[in-house]
């Protein structure tokens, strides 16, 4: 990392005008520096103060940590949404990108009408998030919603339900919505990856012998792991930063009875609501917000040290 | 690797069905804004029985749609613009100039790809109340740019520094300035790593819904999709009426999708996996 400075391609500025070359990076620098840097840093200081609304009252050193983790009902909210947050993750992984895997693997094996297949799988990915929530909102209402209708059609009747309303299904249905959502940027990334395996790697493996599932499993995905790792790397973060589709399909309280909260969504009501029962609590969210940093931080260390790698090797 | 024909016919049937999960929700969401809402609640599925541009009339006239486009052009474009001209300087500064301090301002830029800027919100938002900005596009302006710059930064110096050093040795023997070889020589060289930029940045910003939920309180400056999530607090039995709004902000998206499908595609990833 230290070595960009001694970069090959490194030029010593001569002549009059030089120092103008400082201007160069400034504007971006000072934006970036104002809106990312230092609300993500003030943060952490917020989490160690007191607050009454949103006036800044004494220094409280680790209090609302302590709150967080042992004070009910702050406690059981942490450990719900946390748990609610990994199934995310969990169930992202294997549906959608094991879906994404598969649908990536046909299109790379010369399926016809790949290129338009390709595009269809996209485009749920240009919808905003609200506009996918709403509609998938309405696709699933218990009276009137066309899945519903389908399963009756087809002669599944028994199998309709209120999707949303109930605290069995509801989460699994917003996590299998995010699915559909985002099957098609994750086909693009493992199509990526299969795209740059060498051929002669195949064809060598092929003179070997290896055919079919052990072609599959033997070559090919470890010859993707570059893929699959980003790409497992952007599921966990998304799954942990996960708000805005709950909160479109199911409101700030993670409804029906908190069963689709999630961290974002519990951060939210703490941060900026007082539906969370008592006053907006800018401590105690900043500290929820701290810990979800800490969380996603150290797990996006390991992307930008693998792009970093990846970087030096070209 | 051989398939036997068993095998294809069924990668076919699960490539096709899988298009069908993919499209029909969306040609659903279409196909249901021309009905009204008896046929959208007796015949769910079909297609509608006569097109009719009623209901877009009606909403043109129930939400200020027109403002709520508009302020996502706005917002969305004056971001992208200003995240590719300040991140291609920065980046150009980066890749192409040594100081001792390059590697370690690249490496500042660069932990901006691991935060989460939403943590950073309660901040943000006093920070915006103080600058009398809250409740103006210029906050949401502000952020979009903000965060945008980090993978712009990435894209772009990885872009700057695969270009041949004699190209800016020439101009500058020609006379050029700095700015005049970033601005002549290098920038058009680097056209498709700028398109992947806009591409990557104008996706998220014309699509962020938390923001502006959190920074805008008027009605006549909320972006589309604060707008549609009003639209379904408050007109929720009105299905045709929803069904147009959801059709309508996600229409300028899906036709610039479809005239550069190929650019969006290959953009998004780039940054991914280069």
């Amino acid at each position: 990392m230290g070595n960009i400075a001694a970069d090959r391609q490194g030029i010593r500025p001569k002549g009059r005008a030089s120092w103008l070359i400082h201007l160069f990076p400034l504007p971006a620098l000072v934006i970036y520096t104002l809106f990312v840097i230092y609300p993500i840093f003030s943060a952490f200081t917020y989490s160690l103060y007191e607050w009454e609304g949103l006036k800044r009252g004494v220094f409280a050193g680790w209090k609302n940590f302590a709150t967080l983790f042992t004070v009910e009902p702050f406690q059981e909210m942490f450990w719900n949404s946390f748990g609610h947050n990994l199934l995310y993750f969990v169930v992202e992984m294997v549906v959608q990108n094991g879906t994404a895997f598969g649908l990536a693997f046909l299109i790379y094996r010369k399926i016809r009408g790949a290129g338009f297949l390709k595009m269809a799988y996209f485009m749920p990915r240009l919808l905003s998030v609200i506009v996918v929530g709403i509609l998938w909102k309405l696709i699933l209402h218990p009276n009137f919603g066309p899945l519903n209708t389908l399963l009756t059609k087809i002669g599944l009747g028994e199998w309709a339900k209120p999707w949303l309303g109930d605290p069995d299904t509801a989460l699994l249905a917003i996590i299998l919505v995010n699915c559909w959502f985002g099957a098609g940027f994750a086909m693009l990334i493992f199509l990526a990856g299969l795209q740059s395996i060498p051929e002669e790697l195949i064809e060598a493996a092929r003179l070997d012998g290896a055919r079919g599932l052990g072609m599959l499993w033997k070559i090919i995905l470890p010859l993707c792991m570059p893929s699959i790792t980003i790409m497992t790397i952007f599921t966990f973060i998304q799954a942990f930063e996960a708000f805005e589709l709950v909160y479109a399909m199911q409101g700030s309280m993670g409804e029906p009875f908190h069963s689709t909260d999630t961290l974002a969504v519990y951060f939210y009501r703490l941060a900026f609501s007082s539906a969370g029962g008592g006053d907006v609590a800018i401590g105690l969210g900043s500290a929820l917000a701290v810990v979800l940093f800490v969380i996603v931080a150290s797990v996006s260390a390991v992307s930008l040290r693998l792009m970093l790698k990846r970087e030096v090797r070209h | 690797m051989k398939t036997s024909i068993g095998g294809r016919a069924a990668q076919y049937v699960i490539a096709y069905l899988f298009m069908l999960v993919a499209l029909y929700p969306i040609v659903l969401m279409i196909a249901s804004s021309f009905k009204t809402n008896m046929e959208i609640f007796s015949n769910p599925l079909s297609l509608p029985s006569s097109f009719s541009f009623e209901t877009y009339k009606k909403l043109w006239e129930t939400v200020p749609f027109a403002d709520f486009l508009w302020n996502s052009i706005f917002v969305s474009g004056v971001s992208v613009l200003l995240i590719t001209v300040f991140s291609a300087l920065a980046a150009f500064y980066l890749a192409r100039f040594s100081f001792k301090w390059s590697g370690l301002l690249y490496f500042f830029f660069l932990i901006g790809l691991m935060i989460p800027i939403k943590l950073g919100i309660v901040p943000l938002f006093l920070l915006m109340k103080s600058l009398g900005l809250l409740g103006t596009l210029w906050s949401l302006i502000l952020v979009y740019t903000a965060s945008g710059i980090p993978i712009a930064v990435f894209i772009l110096t990885g872009f700057f520094r695969t270009l041949p050093v004699e190209l800016e040795e020439a101009a500058r023997i020609d006379g050029c300035s700095h700015f005049q070889v970033f601005w002549r020589v290098l920038l058009p060289l680097i056209r498709p790593a700028l398109a992947t930029v806009v591409i990557i940045n104008f996706i998220s910003a014309w699509n962020d819904f938390f923001f502006p939920l959190i920074f805008i309180q008027k009605e006549t400056l909320k972006t589309i999709p604060v707008g549609m999530m009003m639209l379904f607090g408050e007109y929720e039995t009105d299905w045709s009426l929803l069904f147009a709004g959801l059709t309508l902000s996600a229409l300028p998206m899906i036709v610039v999708f479809l005239l550069a499908s190929r650019q969006f595609m290959e953009g998004l990833t780039a940054g991914a996996v280069k």
